[in-house]
């Protein structure tokens, strides 16, 4: 970031700043996630509590839950799939346009958890990519907050395709 | 006043019963397993078990025959429950359906079937209701690998 010098800039503000195409979308998108709440347990209560005031997920820009996956780029499956609503998992995930990301939130999610049996997925990335694992039986709304400034991290520094040398 | 009740059943269906105890508060009644839609109709009728509460079986791998089919009823008059058991074998794993006197049984029979490979004679609609079309076996069996999973989405091919 700087300011042209051979012009002085007026009273303190930027006319301009210089940054990178990449930074500067993902830097954009790092606030405006729209997650879809795939809430299948009873991590959904550990959900309620962090989108909800007290802890407040708002504050990073990723409150506001849409619910149809064509319209957001965050899916958070919270809670436990099983093999019989594996299919409707990965339905949703492939109706999500392109960029999307996707947290496995609570410890069902991540890797099956306590339930190694007949009827439980053991972890959602047996079936969809996953970009971020929170554990826990539910994860504490801190850990949530820490996962989603860690997914804004890897937001922003990821590449952005959709700029190219048009733009 | 249960106790007066449990009186009056094992008096009357003392002599269709294998046996008749009362366990912690409750009738449990052991019976063959063509007798039981009549003593669940004698129950229903002449003793006011007007609420079916559930029906599910108990797998024992080494005992001949292997299955024990439990159901329970509740008196909304008596406050008491009651207890109905019989005894099946693997090879023919097959009692009566309750549709015709509780219509609830339509569905605890599937979820029973789906589990244990219990069959309902007259319940002509035993699809699966908790497990999934194509689910092989009887996931509640004692012979069920614990660990065995049939998913329905191929898994993705992870390197690491």
């Amino acid at each position: 970031m700087n300011t042209p010098a051979n012009r002085p800039a007026p009273s303190g503000a930027f006319e301009y700043l210089t940054t990178k195409k990449d930074e500067f979308v993902g830097w954009a998108r790092k606030f405006s996630l729209f997650p879809y709440p795939f809430v299948t347990a009873c991590c959904a209560m550990e959900f309620m509590s962090v989108s909800s005031t007290l802890y407040d997920t708002d504050r990073f820009g990723a409150a506001l839950p849409r619910f149809t996956p064509r319209q957001s780029d965050l899916l958070m499956v919270v809670g436990t799939v099983t093999h019989k609503q594996a299919p409707i998992l990965k339905k949703v995930y492939e109706q999500m346009c392109e960029p999307k990301w996707v947290i496995a939130f609570g410890v069902c999610a991540s890797s099956g958890g306590f339930y190694q049996n007949y009827a439980a997925l053991p972890g959602i990335d047996k079936i969809i990519p996953v970009d971020l694992y929170i554990p826990g039986c539910p994860p504490r709304p801190e850990m949530v907050i820490d996962g989603i400034m860690k997914l804004q991290d890897k937001i922003a520094a990821e590449r952005h395709p959709i700029i190219n040398e048009k733009f | 006043m249960s106790a007066a009740v449990f009186e009056q059943v094992r008096e009357h269906l003392g002599p269709v019963a294998q046996e008749a105890t009362v366990a912690h508060g409750m009738l449990a009644l052991l019976v063959e397993p063509p007798r039981v839609l009549d003593v669940v109709r004698t129950l229903r009728d002449q003793f006011g078990f007007d609420m079916f509460l559930d029906v599910t079986a108990v797998d024992w791998p080494e005992r001949e025959p292997r299955f024990d089919v439990v159901w329970h009823f509740y008196s909304t008059r008596h406050f008491v429950r009651v207890r109905v058991k019989t005894r099946v074998p693997l090879a023919d794993p097959t009692v009566d359906t309750l549709v015709s006197l509780y219509g609830s049984a339509r569905y605890m029979e599937r979820e029973c079937h789906d589990m244990y490979g219990i069959r309902f004679r007259g319940n002509d609609d035993l699809r699966p209701i908790l497990l999934y079309e194509g689910f092989e076996g009887h996931p509640l069996r004692k012979d069920y690998p614990k660990q065995k999973e049939q998913p329905l989405v191929p898994y993705r091919d992870v390197k690491p």
